[in-house]
């Protein structure tokens, strides 16, 4: 058995499905009576209308992911779930601080900050400014650190997105799905996995 | 609605008709073939009852006492006929009160469509009387389930909770309907019956590749052995299950709600699985070399501590749903697929065989097993009536042709253990869940979905006197139920766990009873009780003969245990016959 069968790690889940109220619930759900905490979750639109897009992060070991995943899946108006490490995914979490103005402005270097985190300022007023930054979890923390000694107010990220490296979307899929016939979607397993290559989700 | 309208939709089905939210879902009852309902009216669902009052004629309304009632009586009636059960409540407390059914139907996969009624969908959200938020509240329980504000919604979403509840993995569906929907006229164009859902796949497409593994696997196995459970009876699998263990020649033991699939005295069928299932089955599961599982899901009852689970063997694991694969035993070859469609292409696969030796094995722990266990358990030899004599007597009065609805408990696993089944679909007994007072109202739904058949509740005095009060709907229909329970004074199952493994503590597990036969006589249904040996045979002929409605209460020795055991976290293969 690999490693990343037992040691826990972050994985994103990328779930598509009909636009349904109630379906959330039905989704999270399925994380909170197996006590698995949802460390970000955003729902948008996805590249096909009508079709939604749920990004969801936990940090668990691979075969409860997988697990959770098939329940996800077996949801009625869900059409289908991909899990993937961080290194399979480009992602971004976007992250907005207000400080005081008067204090950034007298004691810090301020253009220096922004080059230096890739940060931008969305609003100047004389009271307070708010910077925003984009990236990864490592990022929009340290501006934090950063900005805590001039009297950061108020901070707030954004909830994970992610898109899928090898990923062609899902216009074919979903044309698949609309035929009547039966699935072919395959179901991956470990022992038929060596043996061809197919049996991949 | 009058006549004429009425028969306009018959001849036409497409043309668009005026006609209310809850005449439409009736109409919408009648096109799914659905012909008896149980239900219990009030003010939220009170337009779809009086929509009801002109359709008496082709929707038999059984009127529960409870809903909980209602709905185990719907699983009932799903489980014998293999139809969809059909469940009426309304708003709040009516609502809430299917939960436990829901729960039950969910983990038992069985078809059912419940429709709840709602307030105004402007009271949503405002506390109103009798509002609960029954969609979240029953989420976690259904397969799915949808509210509907607006009539013109009702043929749609109808269609798609049918199509929902039995393709697939069947389960049930509940459907919330606003009173301003129910009222609401629209212009009714036909009921489409509903086919496909595309973000919905019940069945897949299935791969030879799977199925040539698992043939190969099998047709290598010195022992292999099945394990059978109620996927066979839910995919109306029973002949081609047949048919493959046949020509395997292979071993087959049965979940407790895979009983009946094939009958009980078939020469390969090797007994019953898990906590209080036969020696071998249990022993064997531990050397065999492939397991094959076939529609069933590693209970925690059927497997004991996982880790020390059939760790030599290879399993091949045929299910219709995709997440059981892996989920707690890991498969070497999942036969992902409808058995009815999976089980005639390995059967084509394997090589005819007989396993005699390996079979000879199994035969070896049940003469152990009959004579450290059964033996006196069936035919005792002390003064005390046993619960297992009162189901062996059952079997010689009805030659294994009656349907038998258990409740929870003791009762429940000897039943289950020494019934005899020579039909599908005649066990119905609530397996996942264990929920206590399921068999008195699930036997009037068994006895309408199975009308020509005898059916025998067998419930002990715990579970009996938690639904108790549908005896009163078995008066009033004149339902032709046997009330068969099994009183040994205590919680019986919970007093053997406080005796075995909490030091005869016995704590509240003392339960005293009314008088049986004076309550059923209040509710007009005759009865007698019983607590001697040569008094017996003939009551359970009386019950049996009997026309209608009968209760018999038998008085069973206090203290038995049911053993086999294995205890919570022991491996199956340390199973204890005393």
């Amino acid at each position: 058995m690999s490693t990343e069968n037992i040691e826990k790690q972050e994985y994103n889940i990328t779930v598509y499905t009909e636009n349904q109220i109630g379906l959330l619930t039905r989704i999270a759900i399925i994380f909170s009576r197996r006590k698995i905490n949802i460390e970000s979750l955003n729902t948008s639109p996805s590249e096909i209308e009508s079709i939604h897009r749920f990004n969801i992060v936990i940090t668990e070991t691979r075969e409860v992911v997988q697990k959770v995943c098939r329940q996800i899946e077996k949801q009625v108006e869900v059409l289908k779930v991909y899990f993937n490490t961080n290194e399979d995914v480009i992602w971004q979490e976007m992250a907005l601080y207000k400080v005081p103005t008067e204090e950034i402005a007298e004691k810090a270097l301020v253009e220096r900050l922004l080059r230096e985190n890739g940060a931008r300022v969305v609003v100047i007023r004389s009271d307070y400014t708010v910077f925003e930054t984009t990236g990864h979890r490592e990022e929009t923390d340290m501006l934090i650190t950063k900005l805590q000694p001039f009297g950061l107010i108020e901070f707030v990220r954004s909830a994970r997105i992610a898109i899928i490296k090898d990923s062609e979307g899902f216009n074919r899929k979903l044309r698949e799905f609309e035929r009547r016939e039966p699935g072919h979607e395959p179901i991956e397993n470990e022992y038929l996995n060596k043996g061809a290559k197919v049996f991949t989700m | 609605m009058d006549t004429a309208q009425k028969e306009q939709i018959a001849q036409e089905p497409k043309a668009s008709v005026e006609m209310t939210g809850s005449v439409a879902l009736l109409e919408g009852l009648i096109a799914e073939g659905v012909d008896t309902i149980f239900g219990y009216p009030g003010g939220a669902i009170m337009p779809i009852y009086d929509a009801l009052y002109d359709y008496m004629d082709k929707l038999n309304h059984v009127l529960v006492r409870h809903e909980q009632g209602g709905i185990h009586a719907g699983q009932g009636y799903a489980r014998t006929s293999g139809k969809v059960g059909v469940v009426f409540a309304t708003s709040g407390p009516g609502a809430t009160n299917l939960v436990t059914g829901l729960a039950d139907a969910q983990i038992d996969s069985t078809p059912l469509v419940c429709i709840t009624g709602q307030v105004f969908a402007h009271l949503l959200g405002t506390d109103a009387f009798q509002e609960t938020d029954v969609i979240n509240i029953t989420t976690p329980v259904t397969k799915w389930n949808y509210q509907i504000t607006d009539a013109t919604e009702i043929p749609e979403v109808l269609a798609k909770a049918f199509y929902i509840a039995k393709s697939g993995r069947p389960g049930p569906v509940l459907i919330d309907i606003t009173k301003n929907a129910q009222l609401q006229k629209f212009n009714f164009e036909g009921y489409v019956k509903c086919d496909h859902i595309r973000s919905y796949r019940p069945r897949p497409h299935v791969r030879q590749e799977y199925v040539q593994a698992a043939a190969d696997l099998i047709n290598q196995a010195k022992k292999p052995f099945i394990l059978w459970g109620q996927g066979v009876i839910l995919g109306s699998a029973e002949q081609e299950f047949k048919a493959f263990i046949e020509k395997s020649g292979i071993p087959s033991a049965w979940t407790v709600l895979g009983a009946g699939a094939i009958p009980t005295d078939h020469p390969l069928n090797v007994g019953m699985l898990g906590m209080h299932g036969n020696y071998g089955p249990n022993v064997l599961t531990n050397e065999c070399d492939v397991l094959i599982a076939i529609g069933m899901r590693f209970d925690d009852r059927v497997t004991g501590r996982l880790d020390k689970y059939a760790k030599q063997a290879k399993v091949v694991h045929l299910d219709i749903d995709p997440a059981e694969i892996d989920k707690n035993v890991k498969t070497t070859v999942p036969v992902w697929g409808d058995c009815k469609e999976t089980l005639p292409l390995l059967t084509e696969l394997v090589e005819a065989k007989q396993h005699t030796e390996w079979l000879a094995k199994f035969n070896d722990y049940m003469r152990q097993e009959v004579e450290a266990v059964i033996k006196d358990e069936l035919f005792p030899t002390s003064d005390e009536l046993t619960m297992g004599e009162v189901i062996q007597l059952v079997n010689e009065l009805t030659k294994g042709e009656a349907i038998i609805v258990t409740d929870v408990g003791q009762h429940q696993m000897v039943a289950c253990r020494y019934a005899k089944f020579n039909n599908t679909r005649s066990n119905v007994t609530s397996g996942g869940l264990g929920t206590m007072g399921f068999s008195l109202p699930a036997a009037i739904g068994a006895k309408y979905g199975a009308p020509d058949k005898e059916v025998i509740a067998v419930i002990g005095d715990g579970g009996v006197q938690m639904t108790i009060q549908e005896l009163g709907t078995i008066m009033q229909f004149g339902v032709a139920v046997k009330v068969l329970i099994l009183n040994n004074q205590f919680l019986g199952m919970v007093r053997q766990w406080q005796q075995l493994f909490h030091d005869k503590r016995y704590s509240f597990v003392n339960i005293t009873s009314p008088d049986y036969v004076k309550v059923a006589e209040g509710y007009r249904i005759p009865g007698q009780s019983v607590k001697e040996r040569e008094a017996l045979k003939a009551a359970l002929k009386t019950m049996i003969e009997h026309e209608g409605a009968y209760l018999l209460e038998v008085m069973v020795t206090k203290e038995n245990n049911v053993f086999p055991m294995v205890p919570q976290g022991c491996s199956v293969s340390e199973i204890r016959l005393k």
